[in-house]
Protein backbone atom coordinates (compact mmCIF):
# COMPACT_ATOMS: atom_id res chain seq x y z
CA UNK A 1 0.00 0.00 0.00
CA UNK A 2 2.93 2.30 0.94
CA UNK A 3 4.29 1.76 -2.38
CA UNK A 4 1.43 2.54 -4.18
CA UNK A 5 0.90 5.90 -2.76
CA UNK A 6 4.71 6.85 -3.02
CA UNK A 7 4.49 6.19 -6.65
CA UNK A 8 1.59 8.31 -6.83
CA UNK A 9 2.71 10.98 -4.91
CA UNK A 10 6.01 10.52 -7.20
CA UNK A 11 4.33 10.94 -10.34
CA UNK A 12 2.56 13.72 -8.65
CA UNK A 13 5.51 15.74 -8.09
CA UNK A 14 7.19 15.23 -11.15
CA UNK A 15 4.41 16.46 -13.30
CA UNK A 16 5.12 19.99 -10.59
CA UNK A 17 9.07 19.61 -12.20
CA UNK A 18 9.79 18.72 -8.76
CA UNK A 19 11.96 15.25 -9.02
CA UNK A 20 11.76 13.28 -5.46
CA UNK A 21 13.92 10.02 -4.89
CA UNK A 22 10.62 7.16 -4.55
CA UNK A 23 12.79 5.69 -1.33
CA UNK A 24 12.14 8.89 0.66
CA UNK A 25 8.86 9.50 0.03
CA UNK A 26 8.59 5.80 0.51
CA UNK A 27 9.93 5.87 3.88
CA UNK A 28 8.45 8.71 4.95
CA UNK A 29 4.97 7.09 4.63
CA UNK A 30 6.18 4.08 5.55
CA UNK A 31 7.49 5.91 9.66
CA UNK A 32 4.04 7.83 9.78
CA UNK A 33 1.85 4.78 8.46
CA UNK A 34 3.39 1.91 9.91
CA UNK A 35 5.51 3.23 13.22
CA UNK A 36 2.69 6.10 13.75
CA UNK A 37 -0.32 4.39 13.03
CA UNK A 38 -1.27 8.23 11.22
CA UNK A 39 -4.22 7.37 9.23
CA UNK A 40 -3.29 6.91 5.65
CA UNK A 41 -4.61 10.43 4.21
CA UNK A 42 -2.90 12.56 6.69
CA UNK A 43 -0.22 10.71 6.37
CA UNK A 44 0.13 11.48 2.73
CA UNK A 45 -1.05 14.93 3.73
CA UNK A 46 2.03 15.05 5.93
CA UNK A 47 4.16 14.11 3.15
CA UNK A 48 3.14 16.55 0.42
CA UNK A 49 3.33 19.36 2.68
CA UNK A 50 6.83 18.69 3.68
CA UNK A 51 7.87 18.55 -0.04
CA UNK A 52 5.84 21.74 -0.84
CA UNK A 53 6.90 23.69 1.82
CA UNK A 54 10.72 22.74 0.93
CA UNK A 55 10.58 23.96 -3.04
CA UNK A 56 8.18 26.79 -1.93
CA UNK A 57 5.02 25.56 -3.74
CA UNK A 58 1.52 26.51 -2.68
CA UNK A 59 -0.72 24.08 -1.85
CA UNK A 60 -3.27 24.85 -3.91
CA UNK A 61 -1.17 23.76 -7.05
CA UNK A 62 -0.51 20.49 -6.28
CA UNK A 63 -3.96 19.80 -4.71
CA UNK A 64 -5.66 21.75 -8.22
CA UNK A 65 -8.01 24.26 -8.66
CA UNK A 66 -8.89 26.76 -6.37
CA UNK A 67 -11.58 26.34 -3.24
CA UNK A 68 -15.07 26.54 -5.16
CA UNK A 69 -16.64 30.03 -4.97
CA UNK A 70 -19.37 30.35 -2.37
CA UNK A 71 -21.82 32.26 -0.90
CA UNK A 72 -20.83 34.19 2.56
CA UNK A 73 -24.49 32.27 3.99
CA UNK A 74 -23.65 28.83 3.00
CA UNK A 75 -21.23 28.65 4.93
CA UNK A 76 -22.16 26.11 7.52
CA UNK A 77 -19.53 24.12 8.47
CA UNK A 78 -16.25 24.58 9.78
CA UNK A 79 -12.65 23.15 8.42
CA UNK A 80 -14.15 23.58 4.36
CA UNK A 81 -11.45 25.38 2.19
CA UNK A 82 -14.12 28.26 0.36
CA UNK A 83 -13.38 31.21 -2.03
CA UNK A 84 -15.54 34.07 -1.53
CA UNK A 85 -16.42 37.22 -3.76
CA UNK A 86 -17.09 39.68 -0.73
CA UNK A 87 -16.51 43.32 0.54
CA UNK A 88 -14.43 44.48 3.63
CA UNK A 89 -17.87 45.87 5.77
CA UNK A 90 -15.75 46.39 9.11
CA UNK A 91 -12.16 46.23 10.24
CA UNK A 92 -11.75 45.81 14.04
CA UNK A 93 -9.12 46.81 16.12
CA UNK A 94 -6.13 44.28 16.31
CA UNK A 95 -7.06 41.98 19.52
CA UNK A 96 -3.19 40.91 19.51
CA UNK A 97 0.05 40.77 17.62
CA UNK A 98 -0.63 37.06 15.69
CA UNK A 99 -3.55 38.58 14.27
CA UNK A 100 -2.69 41.10 11.15
CA UNK A 101 -6.19 42.06 10.08
CA UNK A 102 -9.73 40.91 11.60
CA UNK A 103 -13.15 42.17 11.02
CA UNK A 104 -16.16 41.19 8.62
CA UNK A 105 -16.17 40.71 5.12
CA UNK A 106 -20.10 40.46 3.40
CA UNK A 107 -21.65 39.73 -0.06
CA UNK A 108 -25.39 39.52 -0.70
CA UNK A 109 -26.25 36.88 1.17
CA UNK A 110 -24.58 38.26 4.69
CA UNK A 111 -21.62 38.91 6.83
CA UNK A 112 -18.81 36.68 8.49
CA UNK A 113 -15.96 37.38 10.55
CA UNK A 114 -12.23 37.14 8.91
CA UNK A 115 -9.17 36.76 10.80
CA UNK A 116 -5.76 37.14 8.48
CA UNK A 117 -3.15 36.03 10.79
CA UNK A 118 0.27 37.88 11.18
CA UNK A 119 2.00 34.33 10.35
CA UNK A 120 0.42 34.03 6.71
CA UNK A 121 1.36 37.46 5.91
CA UNK A 122 -1.16 37.90 3.77
CA UNK A 123 -1.38 41.37 2.31
CA UNK A 124 -3.80 44.07 4.26
CA UNK A 125 -7.25 44.91 2.76
CA UNK A 126 -9.21 48.34 3.28
CA UNK A 127 -12.38 48.94 3.83
CA UNK A 128 -15.14 49.45 1.53
CA UNK A 129 -13.39 47.60 -0.96
CA UNK A 130 -14.43 44.67 -2.12
CA UNK A 131 -12.12 41.41 -3.40
CA UNK A 132 -12.19 38.22 -4.37
CA UNK A 133 -10.72 35.91 -1.31
CA UNK A 134 -9.60 32.26 -2.99
CA UNK A 135 -8.45 29.67 -0.52
CA UNK A 136 -9.91 30.83 2.82
CA UNK A 137 -10.68 28.04 5.26
CA UNK A 138 -13.83 28.04 7.53
CA UNK A 139 -13.68 27.93 11.42
CA UNK A 140 -15.91 28.29 14.23
CA UNK A 141 -15.06 30.51 17.12
CA UNK A 142 -17.38 30.64 19.80
CA UNK A 143 -20.07 29.12 18.32
CA UNK A 144 -19.66 31.47 15.48
CA UNK A 145 -18.54 31.00 11.63
CA UNK A 146 -15.42 32.88 10.16
CA UNK A 147 -13.00 32.43 7.52
CA UNK A 148 -9.03 32.47 8.33
CA UNK A 149 -6.60 33.85 5.62
CA UNK A 150 -3.86 31.69 5.06
CA UNK A 151 -0.62 30.98 2.59
CA UNK A 152 -2.62 30.07 0.10
CA UNK A 153 -4.80 32.80 0.16
CA UNK A 154 -5.18 34.82 -2.41
CA UNK A 155 -6.37 38.43 -2.42
CA UNK A 156 -7.53 40.09 -5.84
CA UNK A 157 -9.18 43.41 -5.49
CA UNK A 158 -11.81 44.08 -7.51
CA UNK A 159 -13.71 46.32 -9.56
CA UNK A 160 -16.99 45.56 -8.78
CA UNK A 161 -18.82 47.14 -5.58
CA UNK A 162 -20.40 44.00 -4.29
CA UNK A 163 -23.60 44.52 -2.27
CA UNK A 164 -23.76 43.59 1.02
CA UNK A 165 -26.94 42.04 2.01
CA UNK A 166 -27.89 43.03 5.28
CA UNK A 167 -30.08 39.98 4.98
CA UNK A 168 -32.05 41.43 8.06
CA UNK A 169 -33.74 38.30 9.42
CA UNK A 170 -37.47 38.68 10.52
CA UNK A 171 -38.29 35.79 12.69
CA UNK A 172 -41.67 35.60 15.00
CA UNK A 173 -41.38 32.35 17.11
CA UNK A 174 -41.46 30.94 20.56
CA UNK A 175 -38.02 31.23 22.76
CA UNK A 176 -37.40 27.97 23.30
CA UNK A 177 -33.99 28.20 24.96
CA UNK A 178 -31.68 30.67 27.00
CA UNK A 179 -28.27 29.78 26.68
CA UNK A 180 -25.68 29.66 29.43
CA UNK A 181 -23.30 33.38 28.67
CA UNK A 182 -26.62 34.77 29.06
CA UNK A 183 -27.61 37.49 31.49
CA UNK A 184 -24.50 39.22 33.77
CA UNK A 185 -21.21 38.50 31.92
CA UNK A 186 -17.85 39.39 32.05
CA UNK A 187 -15.50 40.86 29.12
CA UNK A 188 -11.78 41.89 29.06
CA UNK A 189 -10.80 45.51 28.73
CA UNK A 190 -8.46 44.69 26.22
CA UNK A 191 -10.38 42.65 23.88
CA UNK A 192 -13.77 42.57 24.81
CA UNK A 193 -13.77 38.32 24.84
CA UNK A 194 -16.18 37.14 27.21
CA UNK A 195 -14.34 35.75 30.23
CA UNK A 196 -14.84 32.14 31.40
CA UNK A 197 -14.25 32.01 35.01
CA UNK A 198 -12.55 34.95 35.14
CA UNK A 199 -10.16 34.04 32.31
CA UNK A 200 -9.52 35.84 28.96
CA UNK A 201 -8.67 33.24 25.62
CA UNK A 202 -6.32 35.92 24.93
CA UNK A 203 -5.57 38.06 27.64
CA UNK A 204 -5.92 35.30 31.23
CA UNK A 205 -6.76 36.39 34.34
CA UNK A 206 -8.02 40.09 33.97
CA UNK A 207 -10.18 41.79 36.01
CA UNK A 208 -13.42 42.16 33.61
CA UNK A 209 -15.63 44.51 33.09
CA UNK A 210 -19.97 43.60 33.36
CA UNK A 211 -22.31 43.38 30.43
CA UNK A 212 -25.33 42.04 30.02
CA UNK A 213 -26.00 39.75 27.14
CA UNK A 214 -28.84 37.63 25.97
CA UNK A 215 -28.28 34.06 23.90
CA UNK A 216 -31.86 33.15 23.08
CA UNK A 217 -33.49 30.35 20.88
CA UNK A 218 -36.10 31.54 18.89
CA UNK A 219 -37.76 28.59 16.73
CA UNK A 220 -40.92 28.96 14.37
CA UNK A 221 -41.80 25.13 14.35
CA UNK A 222 -39.82 25.30 11.10
CA UNK A 223 -36.61 27.30 11.26
CA UNK A 224 -34.56 27.83 14.60
CA UNK A 225 -32.22 30.48 15.39
CA UNK A 226 -29.93 31.73 17.71
CA UNK A 227 -31.30 35.69 18.93
CA UNK A 228 -27.95 37.59 20.70
CA UNK A 229 -29.47 40.63 22.45
CA UNK A 230 -26.72 43.13 23.01
CA UNK A 231 -27.08 45.38 26.26
CA UNK A 232 -29.20 47.85 24.94
CA UNK A 233 -31.97 45.43 23.51
CA UNK A 234 -31.92 43.13 26.65
CA UNK A 235 -32.21 46.05 29.45
CA UNK A 236 -34.87 47.28 27.10
CA UNK A 237 -36.93 44.12 26.29
CA UNK A 238 -36.38 42.85 29.93
CA UNK A 239 -36.16 46.28 32.35
CA UNK A 240 -33.53 45.25 33.73
CA UNK A 241 -30.46 47.37 33.59
CA UNK A 242 -26.92 46.76 34.15
CA UNK A 243 -26.98 48.32 37.30
CA UNK A 244 -30.04 46.25 38.47
CA UNK A 245 -28.19 43.06 37.60
CA UNK A 246 -25.06 43.68 39.12
CA UNK A 247 -27.40 44.34 42.59
CA UNK A 248 -29.82 41.34 41.84
CA UNK A 249 -26.47 39.62 41.38
CA UNK A 250 -24.73 40.67 44.50
CA UNK A 251 -28.19 40.82 46.62
CA UNK A 252 -28.69 36.77 45.55
CA UNK A 253 -24.56 36.54 45.73
CA UNK A 254 -25.26 34.73 42.81
CA UNK A 255 -24.55 35.66 39.50
CA UNK A 256 -27.02 33.63 37.67
CA UNK A 257 -30.27 34.97 39.79
CA UNK A 258 -30.11 37.29 36.69
CA UNK A 259 -30.25 35.23 33.98
CA UNK A 260 -32.80 33.04 35.61
CA UNK A 261 -34.83 36.22 36.01
CA UNK A 262 -34.74 36.54 32.25
CA UNK A 263 -35.14 32.96 31.70
CA UNK A 264 -38.92 33.66 33.40
CA UNK A 265 -39.57 36.36 31.19
CA UNK A 266 -38.52 35.11 27.95
CA UNK A 267 -38.86 31.28 27.79
CA UNK A 268 -41.86 29.51 26.01
CA UNK A 269 -43.58 33.03 24.62
CA UNK A 270 -43.99 34.55 21.50
CA UNK A 271 -41.62 37.39 20.01
CA UNK A 272 -40.50 39.04 16.66
CA UNK A 273 -36.86 39.73 16.27
CA UNK A 274 -35.11 41.81 13.41
CA UNK A 275 -31.60 42.30 12.57
CA UNK A 276 -28.68 41.14 10.20
CA UNK A 277 -28.30 37.28 10.48
CA UNK A 278 -24.65 36.02 10.61
CA UNK A 279 -25.02 32.30 10.14
CA UNK A 280 -27.12 30.75 12.13
CA UNK A 281 -27.24 33.81 14.29
CA UNK A 282 -29.11 36.72 14.55
CA UNK A 283 -27.87 39.74 15.89
CA UNK A 284 -31.05 41.66 17.22
CA UNK A 285 -31.56 45.13 16.39
CA UNK A 286 -35.41 45.15 17.52
CA UNK A 287 -37.41 42.28 19.74
CA UNK A 288 -41.23 43.13 20.55
CA UNK A 289 -43.77 40.42 22.17
CA UNK A 290 -46.23 39.66 19.93
CA UNK A 291 -49.56 40.84 20.26
CA UNK A 292 -52.37 38.34 21.42
CA UNK A 293 -53.88 36.63 18.69
CA UNK A 294 -57.11 38.63 17.26
CA UNK A 295 -60.90 37.09 16.40
CA UNK A 296 -59.87 37.44 12.70
CA UNK A 297 -56.85 35.25 13.55
CA UNK A 298 -58.71 32.59 14.61
CA UNK A 299 -62.07 32.58 11.94
CA UNK A 300 -59.18 33.28 8.67
CA UNK A 301 -57.75 30.02 10.19
CA UNK A 302 -61.40 28.50 11.30
CA UNK A 303 -61.63 29.06 7.34
CA UNK A 304 -58.97 27.93 5.65
CA UNK A 305 -59.76 24.43 7.86
CA UNK A 306 -63.17 24.49 6.32
CA UNK A 307 -61.38 24.70 3.15
CA UNK A 308 -59.76 21.75 2.95
CA UNK B 1 -21.58 21.14 14.43
CA UNK B 2 -24.61 19.48 14.52
CA UNK B 3 -27.90 21.63 13.91
CA UNK B 4 -30.29 22.11 16.41
CA UNK B 5 -33.78 20.10 15.85
CA UNK B 6 -36.64 22.57 15.05
CA UNK B 7 -39.49 22.27 17.75
CA UNK B 8 -42.59 20.92 16.03
CA UNK B 9 -45.94 22.21 16.84
CA UNK B 10 -48.69 18.75 17.61
CA UNK B 11 -51.74 19.10 19.35
CA UNK B 12 -52.09 16.32 22.09
CA UNK B 13 -54.59 14.11 19.88
CA UNK B 14 -52.15 13.96 17.37
CA UNK B 15 -49.04 13.36 19.48
CA UNK B 16 -50.87 10.57 21.48
CA UNK B 17 -52.04 8.96 18.36
CA UNK B 18 -48.52 8.90 16.81
CA UNK B 19 -46.13 5.07 17.20
CA UNK B 20 -43.32 5.46 14.42
CA UNK B 21 -40.46 5.99 15.05
CA UNK B 22 -36.89 6.01 13.39
CA UNK B 23 -33.55 7.55 12.47
CA UNK B 24 -32.27 8.41 9.47
CA UNK B 25 -28.65 7.27 9.72
CA UNK B 26 -27.24 4.52 12.03
CA UNK B 27 -24.96 6.57 13.54
CA UNK B 28 -25.06 6.83 17.45
CA UNK B 29 -25.74 9.95 17.60
CA UNK B 30 -28.60 10.46 14.66
CA UNK B 31 -31.51 11.85 16.40
CA UNK B 32 -34.49 9.45 17.11
CA UNK B 33 -38.09 10.77 14.98
CA UNK B 34 -41.15 10.30 16.17
CA UNK B 35 -43.85 10.68 12.81
CA UNK B 36 -47.28 11.53 13.83
CA UNK B 37 -49.99 10.66 11.29
CA UNK B 38 -49.94 13.93 9.63
CA UNK B 39 -46.15 13.60 8.52
CA UNK B 40 -44.95 15.96 11.41
CA UNK B 41 -41.19 14.46 12.00
CA UNK B 42 -40.79 15.77 15.45
CA UNK B 43 -37.41 14.78 17.63
CA UNK B 44 -38.07 18.21 19.76
CA UNK B 45 -41.40 19.34 20.39
CA UNK B 46 -42.77 22.46 21.67
CA UNK B 47 -46.42 22.38 23.01
CA UNK B 48 -48.16 24.63 25.99
CA UNK B 49 -51.27 23.63 27.88
CA UNK B 50 -52.56 23.60 31.25
CA UNK B 51 -50.51 21.39 33.98
CA UNK B 52 -53.41 19.33 35.80
CA UNK B 53 -51.61 16.99 37.44
CA UNK B 54 -48.17 16.43 38.65
CA UNK B 55 -46.50 13.42 40.56
CA UNK B 56 -43.46 12.69 41.85
CA UNK B 57 -43.19 8.92 40.54
CA UNK B 58 -39.60 8.35 41.63
CA UNK B 59 -38.71 5.18 44.37
CA UNK B 60 -35.31 6.64 45.12
CA UNK B 61 -34.77 9.62 43.53
CA UNK B 62 -37.37 12.67 42.45
CA UNK B 63 -38.79 11.35 38.87
CA UNK B 64 -41.81 13.82 37.88
CA UNK B 65 -44.81 12.55 36.20
CA UNK B 66 -46.91 15.47 34.63
CA UNK B 67 -49.99 15.92 32.79
CA UNK B 68 -50.65 18.99 30.23
CA UNK B 69 -54.09 18.96 28.32
CA UNK B 70 -54.30 21.20 25.38
CA UNK B 71 -57.93 21.27 24.09
CA UNK B 72 -57.96 18.34 22.15
CA UNK B 73 -56.24 15.81 24.73
CA UNK B 74 -53.69 15.15 27.34
CA UNK B 75 -49.69 15.15 26.56
CA UNK B 76 -47.86 13.00 29.16
CA UNK B 77 -43.99 14.60 30.84
CA UNK B 78 -42.11 13.19 32.64
CA UNK B 79 -38.74 14.54 34.14
CA UNK B 80 -36.32 12.50 36.52
CA UNK B 81 -32.43 13.22 37.01
CA UNK B 82 -31.41 14.04 33.36
CA UNK B 83 -34.25 16.50 33.12
CA UNK B 84 -33.09 18.81 36.67
CA UNK B 85 -34.45 21.70 35.70
CA UNK B 86 -37.46 20.67 34.68
CA UNK B 87 -38.00 18.39 37.77
CA UNK B 88 -37.37 20.98 39.97
CA UNK B 89 -39.76 23.49 38.12
CA UNK B 90 -42.45 20.47 38.68
CA UNK B 91 -42.00 20.08 42.15
CA UNK B 92 -42.41 23.87 42.75
CA UNK B 93 -45.33 24.57 40.42
CA UNK B 94 -48.94 24.93 41.62
CA UNK B 95 -51.83 23.46 39.52
CA UNK B 96 -53.52 24.29 37.28
CA UNK B 97 -51.37 26.39 35.42
CA UNK B 98 -50.62 27.36 31.71
CA UNK B 99 -47.31 26.44 30.84
CA UNK B 100 -45.09 25.99 27.83
CA UNK B 101 -43.08 22.84 27.84
CA UNK B 102 -39.92 22.55 25.25
CA UNK B 103 -39.05 18.53 24.84
CA UNK B 104 -37.77 15.81 23.36
CA UNK B 105 -39.91 13.09 21.97
CA UNK B 106 -40.12 10.35 24.14
CA UNK B 107 -41.79 6.28 23.05
CA UNK B 108 -42.21 3.40 25.15
CA UNK B 109 -43.25 0.03 23.82
CA UNK B 110 -45.95 -1.59 25.98
CA UNK B 111 -45.99 -4.63 23.89
CA UNK B 112 -49.61 -3.79 23.00
CA UNK B 113 -48.66 -0.05 21.54
CA UNK B 114 -46.57 2.50 21.59
CA UNK B 115 -46.90 5.32 24.65
CA UNK B 116 -46.00 8.75 23.97
CA UNK B 117 -44.45 11.66 26.18
CA UNK B 118 -41.99 13.97 26.80
CA UNK B 119 -38.46 14.45 28.00
CA UNK B 120 -38.74 18.42 28.98
CA UNK B 121 -35.58 20.25 28.55
CA UNK B 122 -37.95 22.69 29.91
CA UNK B 123 -40.82 23.79 31.59
CA UNK B 124 -42.07 27.33 32.18
CA UNK B 125 -45.46 29.10 33.13
CA UNK B 126 -47.15 31.55 30.44
CA UNK B 127 -50.22 33.55 30.17
CA UNK B 128 -53.49 32.57 28.18
CA UNK B 129 -52.43 34.60 25.45
CA UNK B 130 -49.54 32.74 24.56
CA UNK B 131 -51.27 29.53 25.15
CA UNK B 132 -53.74 30.63 22.68
CA UNK B 133 -51.10 31.55 20.00
CA UNK B 134 -49.91 28.55 20.41
CA UNK B 135 -52.96 26.98 19.44
CA UNK B 136 -53.40 28.94 16.71
CA UNK B 137 -49.85 28.53 15.71
CA UNK B 138 -50.43 24.66 15.81
CA UNK B 139 -53.31 24.91 14.12
CA UNK B 140 -52.27 26.22 10.94
CA UNK B 141 -49.29 24.00 10.89
CA UNK B 142 -51.19 21.06 11.21
CA UNK B 143 -53.38 22.59 8.56
CA UNK B 144 -50.47 22.78 6.09
CA UNK B 145 -49.28 19.35 7.01
CA UNK B 146 -52.97 17.86 6.81
CA UNK B 147 -53.02 20.04 2.93
CA UNK B 148 -49.23 18.33 1.50
CA UNK B 149 -50.10 14.83 3.34
CA UNK B 150 -50.71 13.68 -0.46
CA UNK B 151 -47.17 15.22 -2.10
CA UNK B 152 -44.11 13.43 -2.32
CA UNK B 153 -42.02 15.01 0.60
CA UNK B 154 -40.41 11.71 1.92
CA UNK B 155 -42.04 12.17 5.55
CA UNK B 156 -45.51 12.45 3.64
CA UNK B 157 -45.26 9.54 2.44
CA UNK B 158 -44.24 7.93 5.48
CA UNK B 159 -46.99 8.69 6.93
CA UNK B 160 -49.71 8.40 4.33
CA UNK B 161 -48.13 4.32 4.62
CA UNK B 162 -47.61 3.93 7.86
CA UNK B 163 -51.12 5.49 9.44
CA UNK B 164 -53.45 5.45 6.19
CA UNK B 165 -55.09 8.78 8.48
CA UNK B 166 -58.36 9.64 8.65
CA UNK B 167 -57.43 13.33 7.55
CA UNK B 168 -61.07 14.96 8.41
CA UNK B 169 -60.61 13.59 12.01
CA UNK B 170 -57.55 15.71 12.43
CA UNK B 171 -59.56 18.45 10.47
CA UNK B 172 -62.13 18.08 13.20
CA UNK B 173 -59.52 18.14 15.75
CA UNK B 174 -57.88 21.51 14.55
CA UNK B 175 -61.19 22.93 14.02
CA UNK B 176 -62.39 22.02 17.89
CA UNK B 177 -59.23 23.52 18.80
CA UNK B 178 -59.73 26.53 17.29
CA UNK B 179 -63.10 26.52 18.23
CA UNK B 180 -61.77 26.68 21.88
CA UNK B 181 -60.46 29.89 21.26
CA UNK B 182 -63.10 32.07 19.70
CA UNK B 183 -64.68 34.75 20.75
CA UNK B 184 -68.01 34.42 22.05
CA UNK B 185 -67.58 30.44 21.66
CA UNK B 186 -68.24 28.97 25.10
CA UNK B 187 -64.99 26.90 25.75
CA UNK B 188 -65.41 23.63 25.15
CA UNK B 189 -62.07 22.49 26.92
CA UNK B 190 -64.55 20.93 29.94
CA UNK B 191 -65.98 18.09 27.45
CA UNK B 192 -62.46 17.39 26.15
CA UNK B 193 -60.77 17.38 29.36
CA UNK B 194 -63.60 14.28 30.24
CA UNK B 195 -62.35 12.92 26.92
CA UNK B 196 -58.63 13.40 27.37
CA UNK B 197 -59.03 12.31 31.41
CA UNK B 198 -60.24 9.22 29.85
CA UNK B 199 -57.81 8.43 27.44
CA UNK B 200 -55.09 9.39 29.93
CA UNK B 201 -56.05 6.53 32.93
CA UNK B 202 -55.24 3.99 29.90
CA UNK B 203 -51.75 5.44 30.14
CA UNK B 204 -50.87 5.98 33.63
CA UNK B 205 -52.33 2.22 34.25
CA UNK B 206 -49.85 0.72 31.39
CA UNK B 207 -47.42 2.71 32.85
CA UNK B 208 -47.79 0.87 36.32
CA UNK B 209 -48.13 -2.36 34.59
Amino acid sequence: MVKDIAEELKSRFSEMGLDVPLEDIKSKLDELINKFRVPVDEAKRSVVSQYLKESNIPRSKFYGEDASLVKVGDISSEGRWVSLKAKVVQLWPSESDSIAQAGLIGDETGAIKFVNWAKSARPLVEEGKSYIFKNVVTDSWQGRFQVNFNKNTDIQEIEEDIEVGSSVEDVTGAIVDIQSGSGLIKRCESCNRVLIKGSCGEHGKVEGKYDLRVKAVIDDGKIVRDAILNREITEKLTGITLDMAKKMAEEALDPSKVIDTITEQLMGSYFNVKGPRVGRYILVETMEKVAPISDEEIQGTIAMAEGL
Amino acid sequence: MLEREVAKRVFAQEYRESNLTFKESDDQYSPLYLLTPTGAKCNRVFITGTLTEKEDIGATAEHWRARVADPTGVFTIYAGQYQPEAAQMLSAIELPQFVAVVGKTNTYDTGEGIITSIRPESIQVIDAETRDRWILETAKHTLERIATLGSDDPDAIKAREHYSPDLERYKQMVLQALKSIGKGQVPEEETEEDKAEKVGFEVMDLSKA
